[in-house]
């Protein structure tokens, strides 16, 4: 392993967010206040608890499993899109470093920077709401697995992308769809039957269910099944890339 | 010397079907400065890219220094340094920041003097702390080739290393690879213009068509290659050319004052002597005689014309 190499793309990658900082660190936190102040003040004072818990309280894992899944694709997807742009990523390509430790480098730092976002949003709520974590290791422990596995899909989706339009098509138009619908804000329990078989296609599901336990002590799934998704989606986004590598796809003529 | 680059039958085919090499075979000898020359669309890029691990072979072989270059690409890749065509740098950053970012990414270990040092030769120093954005476009090329020399690399490419750039800064770049070469680094560099060859290679390959169609000392091909012009300079005019000189094949010039003999370097005899003297015997008095050698262009013209000819024919 080169780790020279894979220290200098990360800390090159961790310099452009130094460099938009309070971008980076504003609008997660101006968000995050907005749903509180309408999810959990506006309109959670009229709905009930929620599986015991408070509303207001409830929303805080689903919200934080939201900003880190979108920052991590975002983040990791624009740092291998960019260099691909502007054409510098032959440094990159040829330089004596093979995938493992491009990877390490780009979602590295893409993940350190959800993570981040991540903690902002967690000391963010707590402003708002009494957090009380009951597994603060497995709170940990899901939220850099979920930053890290959705770094990796953002590095697929940003050599994927050929423009701008298709770099934010997948987060617009599937992972949105799967968060909002992967009862960040609700439990899935408050469905209809059927929905609730289909919602336990959605990935998402299971994140914020395994997020959500480790703070209050219940999960709409199993715990173990929330670790062993989240752990299978990990492993496939590293096939994925291992291939992408191997065959050079958009990446090596 | 020894080779510190082998390229063995390298073919390289894209997936539309553009076949962009067609075997192509090549010995760099360590220390020397090769130009590859050829039109747009020759391969010169892709034969590059393809040595540099951006673009994979379709068949053929590759070895620098010794290690092959995907086999054993990391010990391949760190001996090469690489200077694209095009100005492809993130504008956002410092030019020392990114500098030193390239040493990094070869996994060497930091050096700020040695980066100081290139940043000097290149005049470059005094805007480390600049923007990318901010810089020249001769700049951004000097920080181009900064990047490609922080990994002390023996082996540096430089892919049309002049292209669009104003004629003080191209004798600036010429001057900067002399001193790379007195560093002993190898270079490469591919050109399409025909001065640039001339001025800095120590050998010229021409590449045409994804075919090599040859790689030889400048001097050697051009004396190979070349024709000589002799124009005899007379003190008086004349109207029409004897007849005792018709063997020779004369061009009257610069309207009777002079006559215009070519003759071929690779012939044995010139016929120099027999011309002068036949001068002497038709009762013209020479006032000057000067020769003219004829350029890699002109040599380079014509070879690419042949190799044009002969794929028409096939």
């Amino acid at each position: 392993m080169n780790w020279t190499a894979v220290a200098t793309i990360y800390k090159a990658e961790m310099a452009r967010f130094w460099r938009t900082f309070l971008q980076s660190f504003i609008s997660p936190v101006l968000s995050t206040s907005l749903y509180f102040v309408v999810f959990g003040s506006a309109i959670g004072s009229r709905i009930q608890e929620v599986d015991g818990v408070e509303y207001g309280a409830f929303i805080v894992p689903g919200l934080v499993m939201l900003s880190v899944i979108t920052q991590s694709i975002s983040n990791a997807s624009f740092g291998i899109y960019f260099p691909k742009f502007i054409g510098n990523i032959y440094e990159i390509l040829s330089a004596p470093i093979n995938f493992l430790e491009v990877v390490a480098g780009f979602v590295g730092a893409a993940a350190t920077k959800s993570l981040f976002i991540g903690t902002v949003i967690l000391c963010t709520a707590s402003l708002f709401v009494d957090l009380s974590v009951q597994h603060p290791l497995a709170m940990v422990a899901f939220l850099v697995l979920t930053c890290l596995s959705f770094s990796l899909m953002g590095f697929i989706i940003g050599i994927w992308a050929g423009n701008f339009e298709q770099l934010q098509l997948v987060p617009l138009l599937v992972v949105t769809p799967l968060v909002f619908l992967g009862g960040s804000f609700y439990s899935i329990s408050m469905l209809p039957p059927v929905w609730q078989t289909i919602t336990l296609f959605n990935p998402v599901v299971y994140l914020v269910s395994g997020f959500r336990w480790a703070f209050f002590g219940q999960a709409d799934v199993p715990v173990l099944l929330s670790l062993c998704a989240i752990g299978g989606f990990t492993l496939a986004c590293v096939g994925v890339i291992w291939w992408i590598f191997k065959t050079g796809w958009r990446i090596r003529a | 010397m020894a080779a510190i680059l082998t390229i063995r039958d390298l073919r390289k085919t894209y997936d539309g079907g553009f076949q962009a090499l067609k075997g192509v075979s090549l010995d760099i000898e360590e220390g020397e400065i090769l130009a590859l020359l050829g039109p747009n669309g020759a391969g010169k890029t892709t034969l590059i890219s393809t040595i540099c691990g951006i673009t994979t072979a379709t068949s053929g072989s590759v070895s620098v220094g010794g290690f092959d270059n995907v086999s054993q690409f990391r010990q391949a890749r760190a001996l090469i340094g690489l200077v694209p065509q095009e100005i492809t740098l993130e504008p956002f950053t410092k030019v020392l920041d990114t500098v030193t970012f390239s040493r990094g990414l070869f996994g060497k270990p930091a050096r700020p003097a040695l980066v100081e040092d290139i940043l000097r030769k290149l005049s470059l120093w005094d805007k480390r702390d600049s923007r990318i954005m901010d810089l020249s476009g001769g700049m951004k090329r000097r920080v181009l080739i900064a990047k490609a020399l922080a990994h002390e690399p023996r082996i540096l490419f430089l892919d049309e290393p002049t292209a669009g750039v104003d004629v003080e800064l191209r004798k600036d770049m010429w001057e900067i690879v002399r001193e790379m070469k007195a560093d002993g680094v190898t270079i490469i560099l591919t050109t399409h213009y025909i001065e640039e060859a001339e001025a800095i290679a120590d050998r010229v390959g021409v590449i045409t068509g994804g075919e090599l169609l040859l790689v030889e000392k400048k001097e050697q091909l051009m004396a190979r290659m070349g024709q000589k012009q002799l124009e005899v300079q007379l003190t008086a005019p004349v109207e029409a050319i004897p007849a005792s000189l018709a063997q020779h094949n004369l061009q009257i010039v610069n309207g009777g004052d002079a006559l215009l003999y070519t003759y071929d370097t690779r012939a044995e005899r010139t016929g120099i002597t027999t011309l002068l003297n036949d001068v002497a015997e038709a009762g013209l008095v020479l006032a000057d005689v000067q020769t003219r050698e004829s350029s890699l262009e002109d040599i380079f013209v014509g070879l690419v014309s042949a190799g044009a000819a002969s794929e028409d024919a096939a």
